[in-house]
């Protein structure tokens, strides 16, 4: 058996990292590798479209319900989804109260401490939208996630998290060996996306593994929680997810260290491309009223 | 050291000890410490020290948390309230019944100072909130010990860094079990050392006790002659033998805040004519916050060693009629006996003895006067948590030529002893048994080393006797090894 690959799906709220991954990672298992994804994120919805369902047990329910996270077994937590694709979600606290990266924490350690990672070729974690604490870049230290695909689009906020998330990948390249597998571009329908997708993966050192179009079969199969790839088998949009798996599959040791720009840099390149234009400096902070009189 | 030693040679002395540290430490470092070690100069208003900043990592500084500033020292004595240290179980549990608060009392009864409260977090509690679980607690409290007067919630850190509503839950359970509950947000990370614990724990007793109190009836009759005794903590019976010089010149003491102290006693503080303030560290905000919302006017006392208590008993009897001046006078006159007979029988065995000081609080200044009294020289002295503030009033105790160190390291002081050779160290338990072994006789100044009172007449004589046994202690003479 190949050596396990530990990947990660990072980007923006709401980009469609949960979508991309669960199709892609669809793919990969249509293909005949073993899955286990690993859900961190305390709404507990990333397996939703390999379950069919919303993960009924997350670890630290169940652990809060039994009163530590040792009283648990695998058994409970770890469900087995389209293609016996295994799925865990770390779940966590309502918004609002306690500290969901601990609850990261406490679930990935689990896994590891459980033999969840034995039998497998992939892992995949799924992290919610903002790196905002440490618990949340856990998945990228030490032996955790090798490989950290970023989900992002044409947008600039989106292209800001893409440059975050590299930053969090630097700090951690040397420590623990993470790197950046490349950047997956989620279209948005903006002005010259796949030119400046490029351009971004380029200016980090690394690349664009995929232009994923966007299709509303995806919306379709959403709806009726599954991945594109068990909805609609033969359409376009599968084929695209089959080919991204395909990419990913051969991108087996090609990450990269990657090299994050300023904030500057960023919105020179935003210029370049015509997305925004360079403004007179004494029109900061002016409301269009203002800098009219 | 010889005695007739010239101020001169001191400071000469001074400044080359400061020096042989500095030289060793990486000139970071050294910057950062340089201004924190001085020797006071006669006529500067304070003593040439910076202070109250933070602790550089790995000095080994002597200092404590915000968490202990409130919960052990401030919140902890108040002896008919139920304190919980709310966090994982460690705070609670090694910071045990440390401080030697005496009361009156039934415990687990009526009083619970000596009990450990602690909502024991674990890791669910981290993930999912802790909130829930205090409230079950306080249930719990209200249940199992019913004449309790009130509950504190002392958060220990990771309740701040998980950003716990303890308001919330302490505002719904004052209400349900219609008793006071006061959240402290005394998270240990907080501030440089204890000392903002103190101002976390004075603003609490501010909000939640002292200012609630509009529209609760005061079953209260005021008389001409009310005061409180502020900032005494009652180690070893302190403020009982404080409070027993007050009450024979004539007034009554409603309140001692904390030691010993109750729920009642704090509501019925902004009544007092005078409030009399010990420990100005750990107390001075909420005597300045009575003096403006309740007209209550505060004086600072001290009440260590005879020369001082004389003054401070004057001092106080000054804010009254000739009722209590006459009063004091009288105590003055009564004790007179009692000092000299201790003076008589120690100060010759005492006579001329070094002393070095690094304690908290007010100690490092207040307690000059008990061993000049006895004769003996403090040399070197250093607050571990002190402001700008207490090294101007320091000025008033020490002599020119004094060595000064604000949160010393262990270092530090280890050489500085080395250096001064004093003939008795007075500092905490962590220090205890190092200059011991390096064969200076040694006090605790924080515990009184088990023994106390210190404060007031009757604690003098404690005071000097305990001197005298760690001094002239004839295990001394057998240091020194034979060859």
């Amino acid at each position: 058996m190949a050596k396990l690959r530990q990947i990660a799906f990072y980007g923006k709220g709401g980009i469609g990292k949960s979508t991309t991954s669960q199709n892609t990672l669809a793919a990969l298992a249509e293909m005949g590798q073993k899955i286990l994804i690993v859900g961190c994120d305390p709404k507990a919805d990333s397996t939703r479209l390999i379950l069919h369902a919303k993960a009924q047990n997350s670890i630290l329910s169940l652990a809060a319900e039994k009163g530590t996270v040792e009283d648990i077994e695998i058994e409970e937590v770890m469900k087995y989804g389209y293609q016996r694709i295994r799925c865990v979600e770390s779940g966590g606290p309502e918004p609002g109260v306690g500290c969901a990266g601990r609850g990261v924490i406490t679930a990935i350690n689990f896994l590891e401490e459980n033999g969840a990672y034995e039998n497998l070729d992939y892992v995949s974690y799924d992290v919610l939208g903002d790196v905002v604490c440490g618990g949340f870049a856990m998945p990228i230290r030490e032996n955790k996630a090798q490989e950290i695909y970023i989900v992002m689009s044409g947008e600039m906020m989106a292209m800001y998290a893409a440059n975050n998330i590299s930053k969090g990948i630097l700090k951690y390249a040397n420590s623990g060996g993470v790197r950046l597998g490349g950047l997956i571009c989620n279209e948005r329908q903006t002005d010259k996306e796949l030119e400046l997708a490029e351009n971004l993966a380029k200016k980090l050192g690394s690349k664009l593994v995929y232009f994923v179009p966007r299709d509303n079969v995806v919306q379709h199969a959403e709806l009726r929680r599954m991945t594109v790839i068990e909805y609609a088998p033969d359409s376009e949009q599968a084929q695209h997810y089959r080919n991204l798996a395909e990419k990913i599959h051969n991108n087996a040791g090609n990450g990269v260290i990657p090299t994050p720009i300023s904030m500057d840099e960023l919105e020179e390149m935003l210029m370049e491309h015509g997305i925004i234009k360079s403004v007179d400096e004494s029109l900061v902070g002016k409301k269009a009223s203002e800098a009219a009189a | 050291m010889s005695t007739n030693v010239s101020v001169e040679e001191v400071k000469e002395r001074n400044n080359q000890v400061i020096g042989e540290v500095l030289e060793v430490y990486p000139e970071k470092t050294a910057k950062k410490r340089a201004k924190h070690l001085g020797t006071f100069e006669n006529g500067k208003t304070d003593c040439g020290v910076k202070s109250n900043l933070k602790s550089i990592p790995g000095v080994m500084t002597i200092r404590g948390c915000a968490y202990a500033g409130s919960k052990g020292v401030v919140w902890g004595p108040i002896k008919d309230m139920v304190h919980i240290s709310h966090g994982p179980v460690g705070c609670g549990q090694y910071s045990w019944a440390a401080r030697r608060n005496y009361y009156i009392g039934t415990t687990g009864v009526d009083s619970f100072v000596t009990l450990q409260f602690t909502s024991d977090f674990q890791e669910k509690d981290i993930v999912f909130g802790g909130d829930k679980k205090l409230a079950q607690i306080i249930d719990e409290i209200e249940t199992l010990f019913p004449l309790n007067k009130g509950i504190t919630i002392q958060s220990e850190c990771p309740v701040g860094l998980i950003g716990d509503d303890i308001e919330g839950v302490a505002k719904a359970k004052a209400k349900e079990h219609n008793k006071t509950i006061v959240p402290v947000r005394c998270e240990g990370f907080r501030g440089v050392s204890q000392s903002l614990g103190h101002h976390i724990a004075n603003d609490a007793l501010r909000d939640w006790v002292i200012d609630k109190q509009t529209g609760k009836p005061a079953r209260f009759e005021s008389t001409p002659y009310d005061v409180a005794i502020i900032g005494d903590y009652n180690i070893g019976g302190d403020a009982w033998s404080s409070r027993i010089l007050l009450e024979e010149m004539g007034l009554r003491v409603i309140a001692q805040w904390s030691g010993d102290g109750t729920l009642a006693e704090l509501e019925a503080t902004p009544k007092a004519k005078l409030n009399i303030l010990h420990c100005y560290r750990s107390m001075n905000y909420i005597s300045r916050h009575m003096e403006e919302k309740f007209g209550v006017p505060w004086v600072e006392y001290n009440f260590f060693g005879p020369t001082k208590i004389i003054e401070s008993l004057r001092e106080i009897a000054a804010h009254f009629d000739d009722t209590i001046k006459e009063g004091a006078e009288r105590v003055i006159a009564k004790y007179q006996a009692l000092t000299d007979a201790v003076i008589a029988k120690y100060r010759p065995r005492l006579e001329g003895k070094k002393v070095m000081l690094f304690v908290g609080g007010l100690r490092p200044r207040h307690v000059i006067g008990a061993y000049e009294d006895l004769g003996m020289e403090v040399v070197g002295t250093g607050y571990e948590f002190g402001h700008n503030d207490d090294y101007q009033r320091t000025t008033h105790y020490i002599k020119d030529g004094t060595l000064i160190y604000d949160d010393v390291t262990a270092f530090e002081f280890e050489r500085f002893v080395e250096k001064v050779q004093p003939d008795l160290v007075g500092s905490g338990i962590k220090e205890k048994y190092i200059f011991q072994k390096m064969g200076f006789p040694f006090r605790q100044m924080h515990s009184w080393d088990y023994s106390g009172p210190y404060h007031g007449y009757d604690g003098f004589a404690i005071f000097a006797r305990d001197m005298d046994m760690a001094i002239n202690a004839p295990v001394w003479s057998l240091t020194k090894a034979p060859w």
